[in-house]
């Protein structure tokens, strides 16, 4: 028998199941970072309500199901379609009309706008959040040796690794993503192509939120589906994107991943500090690369 | 001469005696101070303040011909935002007596300061058992619950039923260390041993790792030594990780009926947990639960009950004084037995500390279950000497002296 204490090295096989833990966390943080990565990237908008639209994501799997008895999978679809609506009538109402300001402007209009969504629902809900039940496909685990791997996580790390991909696929590989990343250069010569760019820009902001939607259906079943979910994990998202490179897909990708790596390696070694660790990561790379790691300077 | 200056401080006495026994600035207020937004709002949050105003309203509004004032704000769970608001309530604001601060680093702070201003401090959503030990104060009345009768109540049944080795899944500040110190205390003291522990921080969204961490301690028992929305999410991801498929057990030393609705009875049925009171226990609680559930649209927790009490009973010790001094105050509640719809003879003890039945409940099955907020079944009555008992000597200098 071992004891965990501080700084005691734990044996390889629990420090693997750790690493994989970590990974999981890291899946969520990827699938939030890209969608924020791809909303600065193409609209330059700081999106703050992100974390409020990813709590929009959970409560509308749940009341998909309480209400409708729609259960997880139709809400895997239907809940970013909907939610991805609601952000595409946020563009077309308040975001179109402050592009032209400065980058802060969509920031404190994002900000505002997450904390009167969020004041509704603690108001209607409560603060300790609905129950969500895990997919009876996917309930019970499997024991890997070294540890129990509850077939729902490994399901998210699929999930979320398949999301991911095919985001940077279709905005650095595809024809559409041409367009995009061109758009974002020189608007007006883009439009003179004949392409629709604001309704482009509005379709990319919906993309972005319908991401943060399908990453809350994802944790609806393993945290609660609360309120809060999404400010006590917008922090770390956009850490995780400041230190990936605002506006970098693979950065946001490849240190979302990586972060959740560190922190459940902290998890172990210095479990007292394991929601401080991103923000002194986040101070160095900024110290030595302030664009970011995988990000260009502007 | 001599005659004369024993003349003017006669009179000056004369003037001074009778102030004490005034109510200052015509008016008795009182604040709640809680968590209002986040993972502890639901069992304190806008729910005490409510509790409060139903007390104020069932007192008549005034006592002694003076109006009662309320007024309230959120200390989001950090000492230096509760203490900056204490001090402004007490200094600026009249405030004279703040009353719930769950959290126990925030209620530890708000005591220090309402201490040495002379202010009365009800406390009813914060556990640590410090808050009567070793940073007691004069002016304070620990009243719903502390970390000593949890670990008296559910740690001692624990063992009791042959779950003799524990791991502390920990919330990393005073609240979590009380809790698992007291708890700790009581395994050792029923030949229990404590294999491990870990602290995780205040409003941990994952524990995986924390658990993973508890499994391969091999103890029978994983105690919690966390609350509010962090015990939600432990024992969620622990049903999640097969913790208990495994042949351990949970221990959830502070669970709230909140988060036992938040959790729901498939996930939650069969946990052992120790309260002050449960709406559904008799007539009296239920009435006024009904009262408390009409305006608030769910079913108060102990903290929010407690709240209603302390109130109570701290608006009849001014209307018995005539004063609302913290020290005359606070003496006259500890001298006067508590009896309301949740408490029954109880005690203050001479270190603030209310000493009142505790319930050992079990969370229903889903099948037991009458419908929403019908969950806990009653194991067993603690007695307050019990529950409140001390594992070691009484570190209150209060006492001591």
């Amino acid at each position: 028998m071992f004891e965990f204490s501080h700084l005691s090295i734990p044996p390889a096989p629990a420090l693997f199941a750790q690493l994989l833990v970590g990974l999981i966390n890291g899946a969520f943080y990827a699938m939030l970072s890209l969608g924020l990565a791809v909303i600065f990237g193409l609209l330059n908008i700081i999106n703050f309500a992100h974390g409020a639209q990813y709590m929009l994501g959970a409560f509308c799997a749940w009341f998909l199901l309480n209400a409708l008895g729609l259960g997880y999978w139709p809400a895997l679809v239907l809940a970013p379609l909907i939610v991805g609506l609601v952000g595409i009538a946020i563009e077309r109402l308040l975001l179109r009309h402050i592009y032209r300001l400065d980058p802060l402007y969509g920031l404190l209009l994002t900000f505002g706008l997450a904390l009167i969504i969020e004041g509704v629902f603690r108001q209607q809900y409560g603060s300790s959040g609905q129950p969500y039940a895990i997919p009876p496909e996917l309930r019970g685990g499997r024991n890997l040796g070294f540890m129990f791997l509850p077939n729902y996580r490994a399901w998210v790390i699929f999930a979320s690794l398949a999301v991911c991909l095919a985001t940077w696929f279709t905005i650095e590989r595809t024809r559409l993503g041409a367009y995009l990343r061109a758009a974002t250069e020189n608007p007006v010569l883009v439009q003179a192509f004949g392409i629709n760019v604001p309704r482009m820009i509005t379709l990319t902001y919906g993309a972005g939120v319908a991401l943060a939607a399908l990453a809350g259906v994802m944790a609806a079943p393993i945290y609660q589906v609360s309120p809060l979910m999404g400010s006590n994990i917008i922090i770390v998202v956009f850490a995780v994107v400041v230190i990936g490179g605002m506006g970098s897909i693979l950065g946001a990708i490849v240190s979302g991943f990586a972060l959740g790596l560190v922190e459940g390696l902290t998890k172990v070694f210095y479990p007292e500090a394991s929601n401080t660790v991103i923000f002194i990561i986040m101070a160095l790379v900024l110290l030595v690369k302030p664009a970011g790691l995988f990000g260009q300077a502007r | 001469m001599r005659f004369a200056i024993a003349t003017i401080a006669a009179a000056v006495l004369a003037l001074a005696v009778p102030a004490v026994a005034e109510i200052s600035g015509d008016v008795v207020k009182l604040g709640v101070l809680n968590d209002m937004s986040s993972l502890y709002a639901d069992i304190s949050g806008p729910g005490s303040v409510e509790a409060a105003r139903m007390a104020i309203a069932d007192f008549g509004g005034v006592v002694n011909g003076k109006k009662i004032e309320l007024i309230s704000a959120d200390h989001q769970n950090k000492p230096d935002v509760g203490s900056a608001i204490a001090n402004q309530w007490f200094d600026n604001d009249g405030v004279d007596a703040i009353v719930d601060v769950p959290t126990s680093s925030v209620a530890l702070a708000v005591q220090q300061i309402a201490r040495t201003k002379g202010k009365v401090f009800l406390i009813s959503g914060a556990a640590s058992s410090d808050l009567t030990g070793k940073a007691c104060s004069p002016t304070s009345v620990h009243w719903t619950y502390d970390t000593v009768a949890l670990a008296n109540g559910t740690g001692s049944a624990v063992v009791k039923a042959g779950g003799d080795t524990w791991f502390f899944l920990t919330a990393d500040y005073a609240f979590g260390h009380a809790l698992e110190r007291d708890t700790a205390k009581v395994v050792e003291a029923n030949g229990g041993k404590v294999l491990g522990k870990v602290r995780a921080p205040l409003n941990t969204s994952d524990f995986s790792s924390f658990l993973l961490q508890a499994q391969a301690s091999k103890a029978k028992i994983i105690g919690l030594a966390n609350a509010g929305g962090d015990t939600i999410n432990s024992i969620k991801q622990a049903g999640e990780f097969g913790v208990v498929e495994g042949g351990q057990k949970l221990a959830g030393l502070l669970v709230f009926i909140t988060d036992i609705h938040s959790l729901g009875l498939p996930a939650a049925h069969g946990l052992q947990l120790t309260e002050a009171f449960y709406w559904d226990q008799n007539d009296q609680t239920r009435a006024w639960s009904k009262r408390f559930f009409d305006k608030m649209k769910r079913q108060p927790s102990m903290v929010q009950a407690g709240v209603y009490g302390a109130v109570t009973h701290y608006l009849s010790a001014i209307k018995a004084t005539g004063s609302d001094d913290g020290l005359t105050v606070v003496k006259q509640m500890k001298d006067t037995p508590v009896n309301d719809f949740m408490t029954k003879n109880g005690k203050i003890r001479e270190d603030g500390r209310l000493v009142r039945d505790m319930y050992l409940f079990e969370v229903k099955a889903p099948s037991e279950s009458k419908g929403a907020w019908d969950y806990y079944k009653q194991i067993a009555v603690i007695p307050g000497e019990e529950a409140f008992k001390l594992p070691g000597p009484n570190e209150c200098p209060l006492v001591k002296g």
